[in-house]
């Protein structure tokens, strides 16, 4: 075996995932001045795309596909790059260095970059079968969805978060009969957003004929062979063509078990993006990006977190380019990692004519407040817990909202 | 120079890349994105970033 920190090594950086995350890191590494072979081992048989559109645009508009949502590749990636997809990673090997692959072929690497992301949680109860049942994180799955939106549809969504609310407004504008959100919780995006802003959220969908029935789950559905009838806990039943199941998503981390490092709920990582193993020591040549990566953000605490944002994945994939370049120099990457990872996460949704963003992480909140606007208008809400601005939440008003990221800064020395 | 484009059909106006280069984009007092069509080479860095970060991808940058 070659020696790993000389260019004698002729091992790819092994990316798994072919992600916006793992895309990111790319371009990182190689703005960083690595030039060395890269290899993509992608699940899906598409390179990387942007999936923000797959909720709005791509699920309302007929004919659109990947070429509307791919990321350009940039030139830097055009040499020495080599793209493995449509096949998912079935197990890891750190002592080897290699991973295999669901077809049993080994990949092995110089160092590894971990982005294989979330996969929405599956239908809770039994689904007997039935077709008719939808979920939305890839790009199949949006195309799929889209063809099943038709309009005069019975359209039903399990889950209030920022899908299922994206989805009811698609769903609203493309025409369906009915459209009803089926949650546990007590007011649809309670827990991202607070029961101020998730209430008028609640009342915007109710003013488009969405109907909500919180509290309450799925008991049993009713059809052959498609889903017909969706019975619920409270006892309702539904009419039911379209049923979407958007209650959150789990890390795609089961290829990882028996590797020694710590899965438990995405792949623990140190400040440089490093992999950190179940007995607490460092793989140097092992990173995680994006929404598979758990992380400490000195902005909040110091509590480890998987955080599913926009701007994490570019934000991950630029700090862990830059540290696995210099640890492939042979570099000492310790100033690099000791430096606060800090990014301000950032997210939006646009539901009818309601832009809703925000900055920080709003559902560490223990209470909201309207400090600008109204909330039946355009308003800025901030968000505390204690005494500590920990978000902002706005709808509309974004220049306003825009100028609070200048008020997170991670706190100077002690961290 | 680099040239820059934001196609205006696509763009929804989050106004993520005004943090990441706002010598080139800012956000009018109608919340609208206006920006510049040219900037100097050495803002390229800051420029690819605020493409990385636009959510709807609308902006490409070519170097004259």
């Amino acid at each position: 075996m070659t020696d790993p920190m000389t260019d004698a090594d002729d091992r790819p950086v092994l990316i798994v995932g072919a992600s916006m995350a793992g895309l990111r890191t790319a371009e990182n590494l190689r703005r960083a001045g690595y030039a060395g072979p890269i290899t993509f081992l992608g699940a899906e048989p598409h390179a990387p795309y942007n999936r923000p559109p797959l909720s709005k645009e791509l699920l309302q508009t007929e004919g659109q596909g990947h070429e509307d949502v791919a990321f350009p590749i940039r030139s830097a990636l055009e040499e020495n790059v080599e793209w493995v997809l449509g096949r998912a990673a079935a197990s890891l090997d750190t002592e080897r260095q290699v991973v295999v692959d669901e077809t049993g072929a080994e990949h092995p690497y110089r160092a590894l970059v971990i982005a294989t992301g979330l996969r929405p949680k599956p239908l809770p109860i039994d689904d007997h079968g039935l077709t008719g049942i939808h979920v939305l994180r890839t790009l199949d799955d949006a195309v799929a969805l889209r063809q099943a939106l038709r309009p005069g549809a019975n359209v039903v969504i399990l889950g209030s978060g920022f899908i299922g609310c994206e989805i009811a407004a698609t769903a609203a504008k493309a025409g369906a009969a009915t459209v009803s959100v089926v949650s546990q919780s007590r007011i649809p995006l309670e827990r991202a957003i607070g029961p101020q802003l998730g209430a008028e959220v609640r009342r915007r969908h109710e003013a488009h004929g969405v109907r909500f029935f919180c509290e309450n789950g799925l008991f049993g559905l009713v059809g052959d062979p498609s889903v017909e009838r969706v019975i619920l806990t409270s006892g309702v039943m539904l009419e039911c063509d379209v049923l979407v199941v958007a209650i959150g998503s789990d890390a795609n981390t089961e290829w990882l078990e028996g590797s020694g490092l710590d899965a438990s709920d995405g792949v623990l990582v140190n400040g440089g993006l490093q992999a950190v193993r179940a007995d607490g020591t460092v793989l140097e040549n092992v990173y995680a990006v994006g929404d598979v990566a758990r992380y400490p953000n000195p902005l909040f605490d110091e509590v480890a977190r998987r955080v599913e944002h926009w701007n994490l994945p570019t934000e991950t994939g630029k700090r862990a380019g830059q540290v696995l370049a210099a640890h492939l120099r042979g570099d000492d990457c310790a100033p690099i990692i000791e430096a606060p990872f800090a990014p301000l996460p950032s997210f939006w949704s646009d539901q009818y004519d309601m832009h809703l963003l925000a900055f920080g992480m709003t559902y560490l909140a223990d209470r909201s407040e309207v400090v600008a606007g109204t909330l039946e208008d355009e308003c800025v809400v901030e968000f505390f817990r204690g005494d500590e601005l920990v978000g902002v939440c706005g709808i509309g008003m974004r220049g306003a909202v825009q100028g609070y990221r200048s008020r997170f800064t991670p706190p100077v020395a002690a961290r | 120079m680099i040239k820059i484009d934001v196609d205006m059909n696509k763009c929804q106006h989050y106004g993520q890349c005004v943090f990441e280069a706002p010598e080139v984009f800012q956000l009018n007092a109608d919340d609208k994105l206006e920006y510049q069509a040219e900037a100097p080479d050495e803002m390229l860095g800051d420029l690819e970033a605020a493409a990385d970060v636009c959510p709807m991808q609308a902006i490409t940058l070519m170097r004259e």
